[in-house]
């Protein structure tokens, strides 16, 4: 076991209390001033400690753990409970999983992003079991005038070997609970493990599948009335009046009337990105109705002015330059081949890249572009909100309620204490409900109405009123020296209105004339985050391109990559290399023997790429087949390595998710743009991936290791794009370039 | 509006809504079943499924007058103790992520292996092409769908 300090700080009081009925009660806002001993601190950023858990046990032995953070799909209601149950040293059956609501006071870091909830709560996880643990350890020795040391706990279950004591812990939960928290608490040795490592069944598994009221969308209350939106049919335009006329009278309709999103002052963070700022809502008493009366009202538009607001990202300042029009895809295209032909912002240079292409003996160039996505969550964004003068409640799907807890306050004018937001299941994030206007859209309407409301946006709106997926552009130069090493890469990306670029992240490091460079073009169509934001572009480009660049050297692709990545590791070129190129070497050969690579068989066609992001490790080899002229996946087998994981099957199915969302986004994926309307509002024209499309198989591996647990949200997403192409290139001898490959 | 009863999920119920109401907003808004899902409103992704009589239908396409005798049933009314075989499967492969397509999902398959017992995996593949699952569990879905199916023959 190793000991760890608590270091419990003055200014972080500790909430331990006796619950009414028995049993013990922790609120971990202390860990915030944990301190893990300094060598297991090596890897982890300082941010860790923002994680709170929250944990009960009853009288007889259950133990009630909270689950922190919202749950979207990802699983981390049931493998963060894990973590605390692990540590506290109970059994899984016995453990109640409870979704916490929202509590900047107990917990912090609630929030669902970036890959980061398994990998930021890890030791705060731990150490809330760990403390629990000891506090009933304590209470039993106190209880049997033994030394703490002596005693051992199992399954729930303490023991002092000397004199045959043994108890449950719901029996020393009441006396544990008067007890101070410790100032250290051990934790145990990553071999006695006996929850973590182990697969443990959704917790919700059951209700899902006999279709029980998780959702947001589920929610329903007395006198509850419903919402939907009508909001400008293009970007570039805003809302200049609305003719009500034939809606209002249309029954079951309620009230009709614009709501402004923010307030005019209002400087905007990151996630308050807002799609239409000012729109028409229409409330009735049901969903039928209001949707009838949604296509009879009539709003006419006028083009907006171009702005630049200040904005604020987790604290530092940047400018947001909005220009008027309305944009289209093919005037995007030339754009964006306009910025890539002029010199751009040189983000990094190592070595002399001029001199180093002025000698290459082969030079390959080529550019890849990537459209808008929208993130198509099955559950269309909805909120429950219940604002009256004393208090607002809001009940539904987000990703971060933190931040827009503080968005609605300032909004509604009411302090942070009275506004109370609960955290449903989310049917789907993906990075869409990060930005959640529509929880603030349902506060104003029920605020304006008086009465409890159901805010829901249809399919056409969630698609219409997309926070996208950026659209982007790269150009890569590689130059291959007399004996085909790779000696000079160039890369200049760029997208609108950002640049996908990670300038440290591989090839960076392994190459000793090494050029970055990235621009960006401004918009009116609001963007954010997408699964893997940047790198899902980014892998896609460079694994494609890297493909070619093998091949033009005459080397297998996954002995090319190693080339560079034994490069990176033994010699590295240039500073901040944002990667640890063994562990990027060591998923590539694991997948290379998993997946019987250089094995081929006649009419399988397959594809490598491997990519580093949101802290893991992942490659790939997808095998596909052509049937009739039309791609099929067959299998796909993936290695990565995350570090610990928590729950294997959890995570493979995390894995088998990343990669059938690869799969249908490289094939199909597109949102494009005619005078500022989003031309496609439906799935009968935003093509999915559908079963027939998905792989036959996906063989997913985990590199053993002791290493802290790292996300696996994104990280298989981004290498399946150019798992795909490679793949494609086999199958079809064409190089796809631009996604989506195959138009539908 | 106009009163309809409706025989969903063994029991009688009695609405009153206008007679273009899609049955989808019946169960959800009217008698609060919430299990079968608003995904799209244009039948196009099969989150909203339901059974009429032995049949798998997209509920939000399917106005509430257009039902007559037939009998409803739900996600809910599917089994008892939410036992059927495919739940039992589904839970077994550990198939959800978010969970919002899934009664869908389970609907659509419950109505093939009523009417076949034991689908090839085209069969399967071609029956659930018109379910999505963003979430990508579809390798999931077969799976379970293949021991549900082995399970009632067993």
């Amino acid at each position: 076991m190793s000991t760890v300090s608590t270091k419990i700080g003055r200014r972080f009081f500790i909430k331990s209390s006796t619950l009414a009925g028995g049993g013990i009660m922790l609120g971990f806002n202390w860990l915030a001033s944990c301190q893990m001993p300094k060598k297991e601190l090596s890897s982890v950023p300082k941010e860790w400690f923002k994680i709170n858990g929250f944990l009960k046990i009853s009288d007889n032995g259950l133990v009630t753990i909270m689950s922190p953070n919202p749950e979207g799909g990802q699983n981390v209601k049931t493998s963060m409970p894990m973590i605390v149950a692990e540590e506290l040293d109970v059994n899984w059956n016995d453990v109640i999983v409870e979704q916490a609501p929202l509590d900047t006071a107990n917990f912090t870091r609630q929030f669902i992003g970036g890959s980061q909830a398994i990998r930021r709560g890890w030791e705060s996880l731990r150490m809330t079991g760990a403390c629990a643990r000891h506090m009933l350890k304590q209470a039993a020795a106190q209880a049997w005038q033994v030394p703490l040391e002596e005693l051992t706990t199992a399954s729930g279950v303490i023991q002092h070997e000397k004199t045959g004591h043994s108890a449950g812990y719901g029996e020393m939960a009441s006396a544990a609970a008067t007890l101070p928290v410790p100032e250290t608490v051990e934790l145990k040795e990553i071999k006695d493990f006996k929850i973590i490592g182990t697969s443990r069944k959704n917790v919700d598994g059951q209700k899902i599948v006999t279709g029980q009221p998780l959702f947001g969308i589920d929610t329903y209350r007395e006198g509850m009335l419903t919402a939907m939106i009508v909001h400008p049919p293009a970007f570039g335009l805003k809302l200049k009046s609305v003719d009500d006329s034939a809606a209002r009278n249309m029954p079951g309709i309620k009230d009709i009337f614009t709501i402004k999103v923010f307030n005019e002052d209002y400087e905007k963070e990151f996630f308050d990105t807002c799609t239409f700022t000012e729109i028409a809502v229409i409330v009735g008493n049901s969903t039928w109705e209001v949707m009838n009366a949604k296509k009879a009202l009539k709003i006419s538009c006028e083009p907006i002015t171009s702005s630049t607001e200040n904005r604020s990202r987790f604290g530092s300042k940047y400018t947001q330059h909005t220009p008027a029009g309305l944009e289209s895809t093919t005037d995007h295209k030339a754009q964006m081949e306009a910025m890539a032909a002029k010199p751009a912002e040189i983000v990094r240079k190592d070595g002399n890249p001029d001199m180093a292409f002025k000698k290459a003996a082969k030079i390959i160039e080529r550019t890849f572009t990537a459209p808008y996505l929208a993130h198509n969550c099955m559950e269309p964004m909805n909120f429950f909100a219940d604002v009256t003068s004393e208090k607002a409640t809001l009940i539904g799907p987000l990703q971060k309620p933190e931040f827009t807890e503080k968005a609605l306050s300032a909004r509604l004018g009411m302090p942070l204490e009275k506004i109370d937001i609960q955290m449903t299941r989310l049917g789907g994030g993906y990075g869409r409900r990060s930005y959640a206007h529509w929880l603030i859209e349902a506060a104003l309407i029920s605020q304006k109405m008086n009465a409890p409301v159901k805010l829901i946006y249809t399919r056409e709106d969630d698609m219409t009123d997309g926070i996208y997926r950026p659209a982007y552009h790269i150009k890569f130069r590689a130059g291959l020296d007399g004996s085909n090493n790779l000696n000079a890469f160039h890369v200049k990306a760029g997208g609108i209105p950002e640049s996908p670029l990670a300038k440290d992240r591989f090839p960076a490091g392994a190459v000793d004339h090494y050029l970055a460079e990235e621009w960006t073009i401004d918009t009116n169509l609001t963007v954010g985050s997408f699964r893997a934001p940047r790198s899902n572009f980014m892998a896609s480009a460079e694994q494609s391109f890297l493909d070619e660049v093998a091949e033009a050297a005459g080397k297998d692709p996954i002995d090319f990559r190693l080339e560079l990545l034994e490069k990176a590791s033994k010699n590295p070129v240039g500073e901040n290399n944002d990667y640890d190129a063994n562990r990027y070497a060591g998923v590539l050969k694991m997948v290379r023997e998993k997946s019987g690579w250089g094995k081929e068989s006649t009419d399988i066609y397959r594809g490598v790429s491997a990519y580093f992001c949101h802290n893991s490790y992942a490659a790939q080899v997808l095998d596909m087949k052509m049937e009739n002229g039309t791609p099929k996946v067959q299998k796909v087998t993936c290695a990565i390595d995350c570090g610990i994981v928590v729950n294997p099957d959890g995570a493979k199915n995390m894995a088998e998710g990343g990669i059938v969302d690869g799969i249908g986004n490289a094939f199909f994926g597109e949102l494009t743009f005619k005078d500022g309307v989003p031309e496609k509002n439906n799935f009968d024209k935003y093509r999915m991936i559908r079963m027939k499309e998905a792989p036959k198989e996906i063989d997913v591996y985990f590199v053993e290791s002791n290493i802290d647990p790292t996300g696996l949200g994104e990280p298989t997403f981004p290498p399946t794009f150019a798992a795909v192409a490679n793949a494609l290139y086999q199958a079809t001898g064409k190089r796809h370039y631009h996604q989506p490959f195959l138009k539908s | 509006m106009a009163k309809f009863n409706l025989i969903i999920n063994g029991n009688q119920k009695e609405v009153d809504v206008d007679p273009s109401t899609p049955v989808l907003w019946v169960l959800r808004d009217h008698l609060k079943l919430v299990g079968t899902k608003y995904g799209c409103g244009i039948a196009q992704c099969g989150a909203c499924t339901i059974h009429l009589d032995d049949t798998a239908i997209r509920s939000c396409q399917l106005p509430v007058s257009a039902v007559g005798n037939q009998a409803i049933t739900t996600i809910e009314g599917l089994s008892e103790n939410g036992d059927h075989p495919l739940q039992k499967a589904w839970v077994a492969h550990d198939v959800p992520q978010c969970g919002y397509c899934q009664a869908g999902q389970i609907m659509t398959a419950a109505a093939l292996l009523k009417a076949n017992p034991n689908p090839t995996e085209e069969t399967i593949e071609a029956t659930m092409n018109g379910n999505i699952c963003r979430c990508g569990t579809y390798i999931r879905i077969r799976k379970a769908i293949q021991t549900a199916a082995s399970n009632q023959q067993g």
